[in-house]
C-alpha cells in the first residue's frame, strides 16, 4: 500500500524529471540569446613563468605579446597578461621572444605562435611553457623526484576522491538489483551539465530554460550553490530513470542481460540529446575556471580543488557511516547482500531500490560537477566510464565500500603511471588494472566470491 | 522538397556499402551473442583491429596488401583471445565491462601522439587500398544506374566483392551452427551449466566463438576502411558498437539472416530521415531550428539519439527482434 503523500512525492519528482526532459525541447531556441547576453567581455589570458633551478616559481615582467589586427599586451609583475577580443572565434597569439629574459627560453622554440580558441562567456587561458637552461638539466636528472612522485600521489587521490563518489552509485545500483548500468556515466554528465547552466544562467532561467519558458533570464547562482543543486537534479534523474524505465521493466521480468543492452541504450540517447542541446562546444563555468596553484609541502593545488577534495573527504565518510550506521544505510546493504533475505525481513526492497538510485545519481552528479572544473563537455561522463569499471571490478562489483577503495587505487596508479607513459596513454592503465583484477581476484578486492558466477 | 533524390538516396542506402560494413559486424555479434550468448559490447574494437591491421602494415610496414588482409583477421583473433581470457569463466557482464573498455581504449591508443608514427595520430592512414581498386573492373570515377539504384564505379566493385563476402560468410555461419560445434554452441547458450554437464568445455567453445565473431567484425573493417580508402582512429566510437547491436536486435539475435535485414531497415531508414531533414523547405527549416535546433550537426546527432531509443525500446519490448523468434532468443533466456 503506498500512502498518498508519498504518490504526490511521485509526481512532483516524475513533474520535473519529465519537465526537464521535454522542456528542453521548447526552450532550446532562447539558448543563443541567452549565451550572447553572457559575453560580455572576452580575452585571451595567461601568466608567463618558469621554474629555476631551486624548484621555485618566478614570474616574467615586460614580455610583449600580441593578436594580429586585435591588440597586445604586456606581462605585469605577476606575469599576467590579457588580450581583449571582440568575438568568440580562433585568434592566433604570437610571443615576442626577443623581450624574454636572458636564459629563458619556450620548451618548444618553434611554438612562439600559437593558436587559442576563444569561446563563449569566458577568458581562454593559454599556455606558453618557458624553461631555462638549468631547469632543463634539473628535471632530466629527476623524473622520479620526490617531489614529482608527491605531486602525481596528490593528483591521484584527487581523482581518485571524485571516482570514488562517481562509482559508489553504480556499485551499489548492481548491488542492490544486480544491473550493470553503463548510463552511470551520464548522470556524471547530467551533474556538470546541470552546474554549468545554474552557473550561468541561475535557478529561475535553468528551471524557465528546461520549462521552455521565455527570456528574460536570472544571471548565474555562485558556484557553490550550482553544485548543491546539479547534485539534487542528479538525484531527480536517478529517481526518475528507475521509476520510468527500471522499476516497470523489473516488474515485467524483463531478464538482467535485456535490462543492460537497455542501460547502453539509454547511455547513447542521453549522450547525444546533450550533444544535441548543449553542442559539441567546450565551455566552462563562470566561477573558478581558471586559478593559480599554491604550493605547500612542493606540492601545487588549486585552492578550488583542494576545496573540491576536502568535501568529497566529508561527503564520503558521511556516506560510509551513513551506509554502516543509518537505518536506510543498513537496509541498501542488506538489499546488497541478499535481496531475498532482506525482504523476507521486512525491508521494502523496491524502495531501498529507489532511494539508490536517488543517492547514487546525486553523488555522480556531483561527482561530475567536479569533473567539470577544467571544461564541460557533453561527454565528460563517457571519458571516464573505463576508470569508474575498473574501480567498481577491482573494488569488488557490488560492494558498498568497494567502489571507495577500488577508485582511490584506480586514481593513484593513473597518476603514477605517468610517470613511465606518455600522460596521453594514463587511461590506459585503468584497463590493465580491470583485466589483472578480473584474472587474478575476480570478485574485487572486498568482494565475495559467490557474485562472480 | 525534391523527393525523387531523397528516394534515390534511400533505395541506394537499402544495399549500399554502409549495410554490407554493418550486415558483416553484425554477422560476428551474431555468432557473439545471437548463438552463444556472449555480451561482447565493443565490436567495433575488432572492426577497428582489422582496419588498423590491413592500413598499418601495408602502408607503414609496406607488406603486400593481400598479406595485410591476412594479418589483419590473424590480429583480430589473437584481440579476441587475448580479451577472451580473463573474462570467458566469468558472468557475462564481466565480459561486457572488458569489450567496451578495450574497445574504446584501442581508440584511444590509435589516435595518440605516442602512436603516430604507426598508426598515423588523428589523422590516420591512408594509400594502402590501391591494389584493392586496380582489380576492378569498372571505371571507379564513373556513375553506374542499376534500376533505382545508383553508384560510382568504385563503390560499385567494393559492394561486388562486399556482398559476395557478407554472403559466403552468411551461409558459412549458418552451416557451422547447423552442426554439431554450432550445436553445442546454442547449448551453452541456453544452460552453461547443463553443457558442461555433458562433459563439454564451455571455456573453450565461448573463446572460439569469440575469436570467430571478431574475426568476421574484422572483415567489416577491412571492408570499411578499403571503401573509405582511409583509417581514422574517430570513425571507432563506441556509438558503432551499439548500432551494430541494434541493428541485431532489429533483425533478430540467433537467426541467419537477420544481420543483412537489420542493417538494410536501418539504413535505409537513416538515409531517409537525414535527407528528409535536409530537404525540408527552407522556411519550415528554419523554424525547426529556431524552435528545437535542428542544425545540421544536429541532424547527424539524430542518428544517435534514434538508436538509443530504439535499442532500449527494443530491448524492453521486443528482445527478440522484428522478425526473430522467441526460441532464438539468447536476450531473454536468463
Amino acid at each position: 500500500m503506498r500512502m498518498p503523500k508519498s504518490r504526490w512525492t511521485v509526481r512532483l519528482a516524475l513533474g520535473l524529471a519529465l519537465g526537464a526532459g521535454f522542456g528542453l525541447v521548447g526552450g532550446a531556441g532562447q539558448s543563443a540569446a541567452l549565451v550572447e547576453a553572457v559575453q560580455e567581455d572576452l580575452g585571451v589570458i595567461g601568466t608567463l613563468q618558469y621554474t629555476d633551478a631551486t624548484g621555485a616559481k618566478v614570474f616574467i615582467e615586460g614580455v610583449e605579446l600580441s593578436i594580429d589586427d586585435v591588440g597586445g599586451d604586456t606581462t605585469d609583475k605577476d606575469g599576467n597578461f590579457r588580450i581583449p577580443v571582440s568575438s568568440p572565434g580562433e585568434y592566433s597569439i604570437t610571443l615576442n621572444t626577443a623581450t624574454l629574459p636572458d636564459g629563458v627560453t619556450l620548451k618548444d622554440p618553434s611554438r612562439a605562435n600559437l593558436v587559442v580558441k576563444v569561446s563563449e562567456n569566458a577568458d581562454q587561458r593559454i599556455i606558453f611553457p618557458l624553461v631555462t637552461g638549468d631547469t632543463v638539466a634539473a628535471t632530466s636528472e629527476s623524473k622520479f623526484s620526490v617531489r614529482r612522485v608527491s605531486q602525481l600521489t596528490l593528483e591521484g587521490l584527487k581523482l581518485g576522491l571524485y571516482l570514488a563518489m562517481a562509482s559508489i552509485g553504480l556499485s551499489l545500483i548492481f548491488g542492490t538489483t544486480g544491473l550493470v548500468n553503463f548510463a552511470h556515466a551520464e548522470l556524471i554528465t547530467w551533474g556538470t551539465l546541470m552546474a554549468y547552466f545554474f552557473n550561468i544562467y541561475g535557478l529561475v532561467g535553468t528551471f524557465g530554460f528546461l520549462a521552455g519558458w521565455p527570456a528574460p533570464f536570472g544571471a548565474g547562482v555562485n558556484f557553490i550553490i550550482a553544485t548543491a543543486l546539479a547534485a539534487v537534479m542528479g538525484g531527480v534523474l536517478g529517481y526518475g530513470l528507475n521509476r520510468v524505465v527500471f522499476r516497470p521493466s523489473r516488474n515485467a521480468g524483463v531478464s538482467l542481460l535485456a535490462q543492460m543492452v537497455m542501460t547502453i541504450g539509454l547511455a547513447i540517447f542521453l549522450r547525444y540529446v546533450f550533444v544535441y542541446f548543449f553542442g559539441s562546444r567546450y565551455r566552462v563555468y563562470k566561477d573558478y575556471a581558471a586559478q593559480r596553484a599554491n604550493s605547500f609541502l612542493g606540492m601545487e593545488l588549486t585552492s578550488r580543488d583542494a576545496t573540491a577534495m576536502v568535501v568529497s573527504i566529508i561527503i564520503l565518510i558521511a556516506v560510509g557511516i551513513g551506509l554502516g550506521r543509518t537505518r536506510t544505510g543498513r537496509a541498501m546493504r542488506a538489499v546488497s547482500d541478499n535481496r531475498d533475505l532482506a525482504e523476507s525481513s521486512g525491508i521494502n526492497v523496491e524502495r531501498v531500490i529507489a532511494q539508490v538510485w536517488i543517492f547514487g545519481g546525486a553523488l555522480a552528479a556531483l561527482s561530475g560537477t567536479f569533473f567539470g572544473f577544467d571544461t564541460v563537455k557533453w561527454d565528460i561522463g563517457a571519458r571516464i566510464l573505463l576508470l569508474i569499471f575498473a574501480a567498481v571490478t577491482l573494488g569488488g562489483l557490488g560492494t558498498s565500500y568497494g567502489a571507495l577503495v577500488g577508485a582511490l587505487m584506480v586514481g593513484i596508479a593513473i597518476n603514477w603511471s605517468t610517470l613511465i607513459i606518455d600522460t596521453e596513454l594514463k587511461n590506459m592503465t585503468a584497463l590493465v588494472m580491470l583485466i589483472l583484477a578480473l584474472l587474478l581476484r575476480p570478485q574485487g578486492i572486498l568482494g565475495q566470491k559467490q557474485r562472480i558466477g | 522538397m525534391d523527393w525523387g533524390f531523397i528516394f534515390e538516396r534511400s533505395f541506394s542506402a537499402m544495399i549500399g556499402p554502409e549495410v554490407v560494413v554493418y550486415a558483416l559486424a553484425a554477422v560476428g555479434l551474431n555468432v557473439h551473442f545471437g548463438y552463444t550468448g556472449l555480451m561482447n559490447f565493443g565490436q567495433v574494437g575488432f572492426m577497428a583491429a582489422g582496419a588498423y591491421g590491413v592500413g598499418v602494415s601495408v602502408f607503414w610496414l609496406g607488406w603486400n596488401f593481400w598479406v595485410g588482409i591476412i594479418f589483419a583477421f590473424v590480429y583480430a583473433g589473437v584481440l579476441a583471445l587475448l580479451l577472451g581470457l580473463p573474462t570467458l569463466r566469468l558472468r557475462a557482464d564481466y565480459l561486457a565491462l572488458v569489450t567496451i573498455a578495450a574497445s574504446e581504449t584501442i581508440r584511444l591508443l590509435a589516435r595518440s601522439r605516442v602512436m603516430r608514427p604507426i598508426t598515423g595520430g588523428v589523422e590516420g592512414v591512408n594509400q594502402f587500398a590501391g591494389p584493392f581498386y586496380d582489380l576492378s573492373p569498372f571505371e571507379l570515377g564513373e556513375f553506374y544506374s542499376f534500376g533505382p539504384f545508383k553508384y560510382l564505379g568504385r563503390d560499385v566493385w567494393v559492394l561486388m566483392v562486399g556482398w559476395t563476402l557478407l554472403i559466403l560468410i552468411t551461409l558459412m555461419v549458418r552451416q557451422l551452427m547447423r552442426s554439431p560445434w554450432g550445436r553445442t554452441l546454442r547449448a551453452i547458450r541456453e544452460d552453461e551449466d547443463a553443457a558442461r554437464a555433458l562433459g563439454k568445455n564451455s571455456y573453450f567453445y565461448k573463446m572460439q566463438s569469440l575469436m570467430l565473431g571478431g574475426m568476421i567484425g574484422a572483415v567489416a573493417g577491412v571492408i570499411q576502411v578499403i571503401q573509405k580508402a582511409s583509417v581514422q582512429a574517430d570513425t571507432f566510437n563506441p556509438v558503432i558498437t551499439f548500432t551494430i547491436w541494434t541493428i541485431l536486435i532489429i533483425g533478430g539475435p540467433g537467426r541467419v539472416w537477420s544481420p543483412i535485414i537489420g542493417s538494410s531497415i536501418y539504413w535505409t531508414l537513416i538515409v531517409f530521415i537525414e535527407n528528409t531533414l535536409r530537404q525540408l523547405p527552407p522556411d519550415l527549416r528554419s523554424t525547426l531550428e529556431d524552435t528545437v535546433q535542428l542544425s545540421d550537426f544536429n541532424i547527424a546527432m539524430l542518428r544517435f539519439i534514434l538508436v538509443g531509443l530504439g535499442l532500449m525500446l527494443l530491448a524492453r519490448f521486443r528482445p527478440q527482434g522484428i522478425f526473430g523468434s522467441r526460441e532464438e532468443m539468447a536476450l531473454d533466456s536468463r
